[in-house]
């Protein structure tokens, strides 16, 4: 099987970290990850909203270079790149989309495109959870995490085929095989306002808000997330969420791969943590103390 | 409260596009409201997702097109997903939005003004970067100040990526031929 990997362009701007831990993890996993070279956006949000051929037709362009790269399929760490990618693999099989698709492109995209899965589900696929557990040199015991999705990981459940769409697993698996306490956190793929911050804040403050409280009340030392979008949300905008909740907040919110890495002893450097908005500063204690203490 | 008169509002050209485009048997929806308790964005919604659903139900093309609703929904497939009758709602939406798009019911421009100038990003980079989005939106939408709460924090964390000019230029061409059809066939771009 050959793996082709779409970063998508946040990892190029706020998820530096996610691009970060995600090369650091799967470099220690022994998978290979070879970027689609000369990839460009997915057209995210934007492009689906104005048109669903818009947004498949710039999908395709990168499926097609993964094609003719010889990939069988694309890994993506991102839920949004993946959510689009998917959406294009599906609605093509109807030839006049395709031929509508094929329209916008250089050249007409080639017949067989290769699959695309998120790097969650690539990690769980090759590692079950006994041997991440083997791999784990310091566990993450201890440490509550509230497992957030976000909503498009999992859904339109005939698209993503991500295990239960309202309650998939997979983090939960890989987190716990690290050792960490996992919470069973109702609001695991409730939508936190997603890209409409910057036209309207109060879809994002208000939803991110109500994940951040739920998951303080429930005792969470931190959010595990696996999307750029919903990261942001819930860390660079926490103030923001505060003020629609009116009340404070404290919650870290870290990527999964982080999360894997540390336990799987990578240098914090090395996982882009100095990256994050809402300082981990109380989860890195705990793990250093349930590690040995100290450094 | 507005009068309708359901008579003479009935578009049955409207109800047969919508189910159409999305695929979907809007006719069995039976008003559960399992959709709307579920929406993330109801509480910015002028009509919620079950009432829009009504309303293709009875062809009122004017009220759902018109909704912002259709703009603020985030398609987070929370309504498809609790539908008991598996219509894809979160679909509908999508193609009401296209709908509504293209004849130019545009209720909450903020938000188009947002997706264009994301699109004007990926058309002149070939990839994006949340410091171009933001630039060009504000001129867009004279919104100056948007977020510049966040600018701090931000800059401290980011930097410019590298693009490869083969990403610019094949970007740049699909969205311009997209535009030129649009244009051809009617639509808006
Ligand atoms: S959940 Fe389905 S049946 Fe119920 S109101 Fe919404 S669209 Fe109609
Ligand atoms: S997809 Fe849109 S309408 Fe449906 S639940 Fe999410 S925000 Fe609401």
């Amino acid at each position: 099987m050959k793996y082709s990997y779409f970063p998508g362009c946040s990892q190029e701007g706020s998820a530096l970290d996610y691009g970060k831990s995600t090369g650091a993890v799967c470099a220690a996993l022994g998978i290979t990850l070879r970027d689609i070279p000369t990839w460009s956006c997915c057209g995210s949000t934007p492009a689906h909203a104005v048109d669903e051929e818009l947004s498949a037709a710039l999908c395709a362009r990168n499926l097609d270079i993964a094609a003719k790269d010889g990939a069988d399929m694309v890994v993506t760490p991102c839920p949004s790149c993946l959510s689009n990618l998917r959406a294009a693999l599906y609605r093509m099989r109807d030839d006049h989309f395709r031929e509508r698709v094929n329209e916008l492109l250089d050249e007409p995209a080639s017949e067989k495109l290769p699959d695309a899965t998120s790097v969650m589900q690539l990690i769980g696929r090759l590692h079950d959870a006994e041997d991440i557990g083997k791999r784990v040199v310091k566990p993450l015991k201890g440490i509550k995490i509230a497992p957030y999705y976000g909503c498009l990981m999992s859904r339109p459940a005939k698209i993503m085929e991500f295990g239960d769409p309202e309650n998939p697993v997979l983090m939960e698996t890989i987190l716990a095989a690290c050792g960490a306490e996992i919470i069973d956190f109702p609001l695991k793929t409730v939508c936190c306002g997603a890209a409409s911050g910057i036209p309207e804040r109060s879809l994002t403050a208000l939803n991110s808000g109500r994940i951040l409280a739920l998951a303080t009340d429930m005792g969470a030392d931190v959010i595990a997330v696996a999307c750029p979008l919903c990261q942001m949300n819930l860390d660079l905008r926490q103030k923001q969420a505060a003020k629609a909740m009116n009340r404070l907040f404290d919650m870290p919110v870290m990527y999964f791969t982080q999360l894997m890495g540390l336990a799987m002893n990578i240098a914090p450097e090395n996982l882009g943590i100095e990256q994050l908005c809402v300082s981990p500063r109380a989860v890195l204690a705990k793990f250093a103390a349930n590690n040995g203490g100290g450094k | 409260m507005n009068e309708i008169h359901l008579n003479r509002a009935r578009d049955p050209a409207f109800i047969k596009e919508t189910e159409e485009r999305s695929g979907q048997d809007i006719g069995t929806c039976y008003q559960c409201g399992n959709c709307t308790a579920g929406c993330p964005a109801a509480f910015v919604y002028d009509r919620q997702v079950n009432q829009i659903m009504r309303g293709v139900q009875l062809g009122l093309k004017d009220q759902v097109l018109s909704s912002v609703s259709l703009w603020y929904c985030l398609s987070c497939s929370m309504c498809t997903l609790r539908c008991p009758n598996n219509i894809d709602v979160a679909g509908v939406m999508e193609t009401l939005r296209h709908m509504a798009r293209e004849q130019g019911y545009i209720t909450a421009p903020k938000m188009e003004k947002f997706w264009m100038s994301f699109l004007d990003t990926v058309r002149a980079f070939g990839r994006t970067y949340e410091v171009g989005t933001m630039a060009l939106y504000m001129m867009r939408s004279l919104r100056l100040g948007t977020d510049l709460d966040l600018a701090p924090a931000a800059l401290k964390l980011r930097k410019l990526p590298f693009i490869p000019h083969a990403a610019t230029a094949a970007t740049g061409r699909i969205i311009e031929r997209y535009m030129k059809r649009a244009e051809k066939e009617g639509k808006r771009k």
